[in-house]
């Protein structure tokens, strides 16, 4: 008598008993750590960073928490239209950025500044497209915190929700065709795993043996849906067994954990040529962005006790601190210059140009084409005969 | 997504009187070949793949069932035995994963061609060709470019029904970013393709099923593996003198004298209105719905450079406005007939009853 039965895909073997597969395990899958909440280690196997990794990891998270407080109280003044933050998310950011090579690709949701500030992107840099001035990289084609940057390998980021996914899978197979020691990253939240383009792309990325890892920042909520809403399974981490991908869940607040996985999964993308998939637990501390109050679905004292007492930033600096790498006046230095170059930066651009006419019809395709060189030039005589229509301050 | 019933029309899905009407006009304008060869659009395409994929390394085709099956409509039949399968990919059932993977393989510079088995699939994929590959060079500034073309069958096949009849030619012509194609002939699938594949910008290029089967005669300039025609030029198929007719498609076949657009975005105005100034009256002709459609852009566009030279009334024919219907009666008359063109030229040249207003 035969054990098992031969079925398109394979093998099984069969059995009298009648048993459905539970919906959801017993247990959760586990969360793997580094540090305790307080920064000690919990263990002593783990990834090792250098004191001037640690401390440059640490000076990005503290910036890209001023960054974000400047730049949100700029949209509150009326200085920008809108703005997204990270709050909380802080080590995901920078210590995913930091264990990646400067050659991997990153295709981002949109709440991964960090990665462009670890990569270099500076604070004009990051005000110029704030402000949608000339010297920003976008031409001031988009909304603010839209960031993009070929000579960081950061593209652009846009914003329907998960398209990145199966974009990022297709960024990985050009990849993988030129044979290349890099892999792609790509990010989005708890609510992008809902998207059909997820469900595409963690497939389809197993089946094409692309070298990409996915970076869940599962973070609670999507706009004012909680995840007990968005879906039912335990997270984000147990649908890549689903589609024959690999997977782990970490504590997206712990910057060494987060280190350390990231710098596993890469190695683990790019030699064996595989999708990875990584859920980083955390919590969405600020608003979903500056249209939205998030204290009209979410207790205060909920955001509080994330705030202060999960603070990745502030657990991570325990670790340092620790081990004499940093101490209480290095940190106002470096809050100190941070705020300083922020203001400038964002004085500076606001104060800068906007861009020209000309930008308006630039891009749309690789070469300007007829119709929209006659639209130019119908708009500038337009402008030319009635200049008290035109607003002041815009270059034509 | 279940596949589409595909059915042996003869040689053109066009119904058979009309069919006998056509057929002697047809043949004498093929005998105008000079090389005396012909070839079907079928492998008009399938040589313009194939000569783009051997020239680039970095060209490949990304589809359903275009590697192992030969694809839907063999259009990639012996692409997979040439260049294997890292070139010839077949795909899970996916629109919106590989429409979104190929754009994605475009962003890091590779030269997909993506496979719709029929772009009415490609309604599950069109978030990724407006919002990821039309708007992206504009949108990063010229950082993220995107060689892509998305090509496959277009409008009405026969006894299909309306999930698998909607011309989309409209919808994406207006999108700016995009480029929107339409061959008629071997030549026009063959220079057209080459352009597309060669073009640094994203382009949609429609297709249509019943054409695949018909031949069209080539010349030696047409089969040589440069070959490339010009997007944004339409072709004048012959030069009428008492109304210009434009048509792209499979409609072009139904009308002799007839402007065949060829690109649909961009509209080659200055052919249609140079025309127009010459013969002082417009038709246009689509199988597509008349709202929002080609022909309503046509018109606006002749109305505004021409409207001086007008001695008629412009008029469009198109679809009937109803999603494709399946009973052969039925779906006769939900697209344009020959006696449809034949009527409306003659109201344009006010020889004949005009039409009721529609209410």
């Amino acid at each position: 008598m035969f054990q098992s039965l031969d079925f398109p895909g394979g093998r099984v073997a069969f059995t009298s008993d009648m048993s459905f597969i539970a919906e959801s395990s017993e247990k959760r899958v586990k969360c793997y750590r580094v540090l305790d909440d307080n920064g000690h280690p919990m263990s002593s196997r783990f990834e090792q960073v250098s004191k001037e990794v640690a401390v440059k990891m640490y000076s990005s998270m503290v910036t890209l928490q001023i960054m974000d407080t400047i730049f949100y109280e700029a949209q509150r003044q009326g200085r920008l239209s809108f703005y997204l933050t990270s709050n909380g998310e802080e080590a995901i950011n920078i210590a995913s950025a930091a264990a990646l090579s400067p050659d991997d690709v990153v295709l981002p949701q949109y709440r991964e500044p960090g990665v462009l500030l670890w990569r270099g992107f500076t604070m004009q840099e990051f005000a110029n497209q704030c402000f949608g001035n000339k010297a920003d990289y976008g031409k001031g084609r988009q909304m603010p915190i839209h960031y993009g940057s070929n000579k960081h390998n950061y593209f652009t980021v846009s914003s329907p929700i998960a398209t990145q996914l199966p974009q990022a899978v297709g960024a990985a197979y050009s990849l993988k065709m030129d044979r290349r020691d890099a892999c792609v990253v790509t990010y989005f939240g708890d609510g992008g795993s809902s998207e059909g383009d997820f469900h595409a792309s963690l497939n389809f990325a197993a089946v094409m043996e692309a070298p990409v890892v996915f970076i869940c920042r599962n973070n609670g909520w999507a706009i004012s849906t909680p995840t007990s809403e968005q879906f039912r399974s335990d997270g984000i981490v147990v649908k890549g067994q689903a589609y024959g991908v690999r997977s782990i869940r970490v504590d997206g607040n712990d910057a060494l954990a987060v280190y350390g996985a990231i710098h596993a999964a890469r190695e683990m993308a790019i030699r064996e040529q595989r999708p990875i998939l990584v859920e980083a637990l955390t919590y969405r501390v600020g608003h979903h962005s500056t249209s939205d109050d998030s204290t009209k679905y979410r207790p205060a004292d909920e955001i509080q006790h994330w705030k202060i007492s999960r603070n990745p930033v502030a657990r991570f600096r325990k670790w340092i601190e620790r081990n004499g790498w940093l101490n209480d006046e290095d940190e106002s230095e470096l809050r100190g210059n941070v705020r300083k170059q922020l203001l400038h930066a964002i004085q500076v651009a606001e104060r800068t140009e906007k861009p020209p006419l000309g930008d308006l019809f630039a891009d749309v395709y690789d070469h300007l084409p007829s119709n929209l060189q006659e639209q130019e030039r119908l708009l500038r005589e337009t402008i030319e005969k009635h200049p008290q229509d035109y607003p002041d301050g815009v270059p034509v | 997504m279940w596949g589409i019933i595909r059915q042996k029309v003869g040689t053109g899905g066009i119904s058979a009187p009309s069919m006998e009407r056509i057929r002697p006009a047809v043949s004498a304008w093929r005998c105008y070949s000079s090389s005396g060869k012909e070839m079907t659009v079928r492998d008009a395409l399938n040589s313009a793949l194939d000569e783009e994929m051997s020239a680039d390394p970095k060209v490949y085709v990304m589809g359903e069932e275009v590697g192992e099956y030969q694809g839907a409509y063999k259009i990639t039949k012996g692409l997979l035995d040439k260049y294997g399968p890292e070139r010839v990919v077949d795909t899970p059932i996916t629109e919106a994963g590989f429409a979104g993977i190929g754009v994605g393989s475009a962003y890091y510079g590779l030269r997909p061609v993506i496979e719709f088995m029929t772009f009415n699939f490609s309604m599950q994929a069109i978030d990724h060709i407006i919002n990821s590959a039309a708007k992206s060079n504009y949108m990063s500034a010229g950082q993220i470019n995107v060689p892509i073309v998305f090509r496959g069958p277009n409008g009405a096949a026969a006894g299909v029904g309306a999930q698998h009849s909607q011309c989309f030619a409209a919808w994406y012509a207006s999108c700016p970013g995009l480029k929107v194609l339409a061959p008629y002939s071997s030549e026009d699938a063959r220079g057209l393709l080459k352009a597309a594949i060669r073009d640094p910008d994203p382009v949609v290029f429609l297709e249509n099923e019943l054409l695949y089967g018909e031949s069209f005669p080539v010349s030696a300039e047409v089969l040589d593996s440069s070959f490339c025609l010009p997007i944004g030029k339409a072709k004048i198929e012959r030069e009428g003198k008492d109304v210009t007719i434009t048509a792209f498609s499979k409609m072009v076949g139904y009308a002799l004298k007839v402007i065949n657009l060829r690109s649909i975005r961009p509209l080659d105005r200055a052919t249609i209105n140079a025309s127009v100034r010459k013969t002082n009256r417009l038709v246009t002709v689509e199988e597509g719905f008349a709202q929002h459609g080609v022909g309503a852009e046509i018109c606006t566009s002749v109305i505004e450079d021409s409207f001086g030279y007008l001695d008629a009334p412009v008029e469009r024919i198109s679809g009937a406005d109803v999603p494709t219907p399946y009973a052969a009666n039925l779906e006769r008359m939900a697209f344009p007939q020959i006696e449809d063109i034949v009527r409306a030229a003659q109201r344009a040249c006010f020889r004949s009853v005009p039409m009721a207003a529609a209410a």
